[in-house]
């Protein structure tokens, strides 16, 4: 069986010898798992376009990010976070948001969310063609006021706002919970702090929590300390976890939330995004990293590695850098 | 779990059991912690495979009193192994050319184990000549990677090793074991748990006392490092298990945790439970019986009921890339593994800060960049 199915992903994938390794990635059958109840299926929140990009310092073409969303959607991820709509005063990357939102190709079954800070920048992203927003919250106060310039209240009262008209527009929304396991002000931040500003988003109607090690520091320790808080108050079929690598620390952190039953992993293709706390360090988890683990793993995502990988390189090469991606850095160089 | 007869309890519920029983935790060696009903170890023996591993793969020649330094700061952060070099011929591995002056040349912390390579009776006897009180020898669960990288087939190597392992004895010099292609082979690709098991058994059986299985080109995933352990389970006991893992791919630290997890199921734990109470108290009755201890101990360890493995393989920095991947990390990082085991509350008795410091010397030395995130992130931090 596992020799058939080394033929099937053989044929399937390219000739290239280092694509051979990736068969390794496919368990020989569905339910081989660390002996624990891990979800059948897992969903990949692509943020690479956006969290990704958003730190780059160099402005990326418009083309770019088109043909980069585009590739991904062809990769079969289900979500893809497209742009985000803060004021390009704050973020030039993005200020872009309008054309890259109308110049994608929007494959059937696949969101495009985009980041939606408050009222305006919500109304420009529906005009825009947005069918999915996401906002933004911190677990961290000082986190909150450093990086939007209030209080983590102030912001939840904010995203009320946007919360009603996305209510009203019947555009369902993400929250995501920045600084829970550590603050790079604050340092460790209590679970039941996280806890609360979790529910607080879920209970004003955000349809998914993503959970977010902002800057990388935590553990299987730490983070499922943090997990439990959650899950008390938030159920687990809503949550989402969104792993920094900063620490080298992301797949384990990843492997111990699928333990726990959550089934939707944030992730970014070639591990775009460096941490802008630790010059030069890395940031966000790479897609393939993840994607090899989970297949591994016999769980399914929908994605093909080899189209995902593609897209990686496709980026790097533009950005001119290497991949954080050690799949891709261990493909390409068989 | 209400009103459930006591007995009906015990069956249902492991916790229940030790919660009623403590003295049973200790009787059944569970030193572990738990953490969301994964048991853990509370203790993480590291092995430092940076002197050798690490800088075998280096092209460039090492002074001999870089390395000496090296390991020098690394038995000051209190790693309690650390594989100094290698007594293979210098016409295969120049690298190691220079490993009689190493062995001499290093300060020697008390408490800490300066294992070498030794793969065959010559490099036994010229260890043994140079001061060595520890060897190991390398074994691989591919054929074809035997005979590509040594030369000889998995029989033949054994045979080389019953050698060693017999003059090791003679001096009661401990040897440990070394599986290689664990996970995966760069000429065969997938290799069968059962001859990773069948490997790493022979191994102890001729009286290695440890077996560290070796994920050598990175390919593994915590799905194949479970399959492969539980195989292995049933021919090695857990406690005499170490694994090292290659980061090739980025998987090193979720497999590391996959073999620390001990997995404890209700029922057929409990009946296990059960079951082995009766079989220990039989085999006390038949004292010397090394074959039923033996049997007893893989009894105790039955992978229904426990993974956790406790000994870590891991290179400071990182260092030693994949000679199958041109320019790929290869080990995992001692710093980033210690993060994690730290973050666990797993003790390690091991001072990361002085492990980072270890690793920027050998950098600089090797003008490089460290590989572990660890230490690229402590050092950029604003």
């Amino acid at each position: 069986m596992a020799a058939v199915l080394r033929l099937v992903n053989r044929g399937t994938l390219s000739s290239a010898m280092g694509q051979q390794y990736l068969t390794f990635s496919s368990a020989p059958k569905v339910g081989v798992r660390a002996g624990q109840a891990l979800p059948e299926r897992v969903k990949i929140v692509e943020v690479g376009p956006r969290d990704g990009l958003q730190n780059e310092k160099t402005i990326v073409p418009t083309e770019t990010k088109i043909h980069l969303i585009d590739m991904l959607s062809a990769s079969g991820l289900p979500v893809i976070e497209a742009t985000s709509f803060v004021s390009p005063k704050w973020v030039p990357q993005m200020a872009d948001q309008v054309e890259v939102m109308k110049g994608i190709s929007r494959i059937p079954g696949v969101s495009y969310p985009v980041l939606t800070p408050n009222l305006k920048g919500f109304q420009a992203a529906v005009k825009a063609g947005a069918s999915e927003v996401a906002i933004f919250g911190a677990a961290s106060e000082l986190f909150s006021k450093k990086n939007i310039n209030c209080s983590v209240d102030e912001s939840l009262q904010r995203f009320n706002d946007v919360m009603k008209a996305a209510k009203e527009a019947g555009v369902p929304v993400r929250g995501y919970v920045s600084c829970v396991v550590g603050c790079p002000y604050e340092g460790k931040v209590a679970p039941e702090k996280v806890a609360y500003v979790a529910k607080r988003l879920y209970s004003m109607g955000c349809y998914e929590i993503s959970l977010g090690d902002t800057i990388g520091v935590g553990t299987p320790g730490s983070m499922i300390e943090m997990l439990e808080a959650v899950s008390k108050e938030v159920p687990i079929s809503a949550l989402a976890v969104h792993c920094h690598d900063t620490y080298g620390q992301a797949l384990a952190n990843i492997l111990v939330a699928l333990q726990m039953g959550i089934g939707v992993v944030d992730s970014s293709v070639a591990g775009l995004g460096g941490c802008p706390y630790a010059q030069g360090a890395s940031g966000n988890v790479a897609t393939e990293d993840v994607v090899y683990m989970l297949h591994g793993l016999g769980i399914q995502t929908g994605v093909d590695l080899s189209k995902l990988m593609d897209a990686g390189a496709f980026i790097c090469r533009t950005l001119n850098r290497k991949s954080n991606s050690k799949v891709a850095q261990a493909v390409c160089k068989l | 779990m209400g009103n459930v007869p006591t007995t009906v309890k015990h069956c249902l519920s492991y916790e229940q059991l030790i919660q009623d029983y403590p003295w049973l935790r200790r009787w059944l060696l569970l030193e572990e912690k738990t953490i969301t009903g994964h048991a853990y170890p509370k203790f993480v023996k590291i092995v430092e495979v940076g002197p050798r591993d690490g800088l075998q793969n280096e092209k460039e020649i090492v002074p001999t009193g870089v390395k000496i330094q090296l390991i020098d700061m690394l038995s000051g952060a209190g790693l309690p192994v650390i594989e100094a070099t290698s007594f293979v011929s210098s016409k295969w591995v120049p690298q190691m050319a220079d490993h009689s002056d190493v062995l001499r040349g290093i300060q020697r912390a008390p408490h800490v184990q300066y294992p070498v390579l030794t793969p065959n009776l010559q490099g036994f006897q010229d260890a043994v000549a140079a001061g060595a009180t520890e060897v190991a020898v390398f074994g691989s669960a591919s054929e074809t990677f035997s005979k590509k990288n040594i030369n000889c087939s998995i029989d033949e190597s054994m045979l080389r090793f019953e050698e060693v392992i017999n003059a090791a004895r003679e001096r009661q010099i401990p040897v440990r074991g070394y599986v290689s292609c664990a996970l995966g082979c760069p000429h065969e690709g997938h290799i069968e748990p059962s001859k990773v098991a069948e490997v790493a058994k022979r191994l102890y059986e001729m009286g290695c006392y440890e077996i560290s299985l070796g994920d050598t080109i990175g390919v593994g995933t915590p799905g194949s490092m479970f399959k492969m352990l539980q195989s292995v389970m049933k021919e090695v006991p857990t406690s005499a298990l170490a694994v090292h893992c290659h980061d090739t791919y980025g998987q090193a630290l979720p497999n590391i945790l996959t073999a620390l997890q001990e997995v404890w199921g209700g029922f057929v734990t409990n009946l296990l439970l059960a079951g082995l109470t009766m079989t220990t108290v039989f085999f006390c009755l038949c004292p010397g019986n090394v074959q039923a201890s033996q049997s007893v101990t893989l009894f105790y360890q039955h992978p229904e009921t426990s993974m956790g493995v406790c000994v870590v393989d891991s290179a400071v920095a990182g260092l030693g890339g994949c000679p199958y991947a041109q320019g790929s990390s290869g080990n995992v990082s001692t710093e980033d593994v210690l993060y994690m085991l730290h973050g666990m509350d797993i003790e390690t008795g091991v001072n990361i800060a002085k492990v980072i410091e270890a690793g920027d010397f050998i950098c600089s030395a090797l003008c490089r960049e460290t590989n572990s995130k660890v230490a690229r992130a402590k050092g950029r931090t604003l």
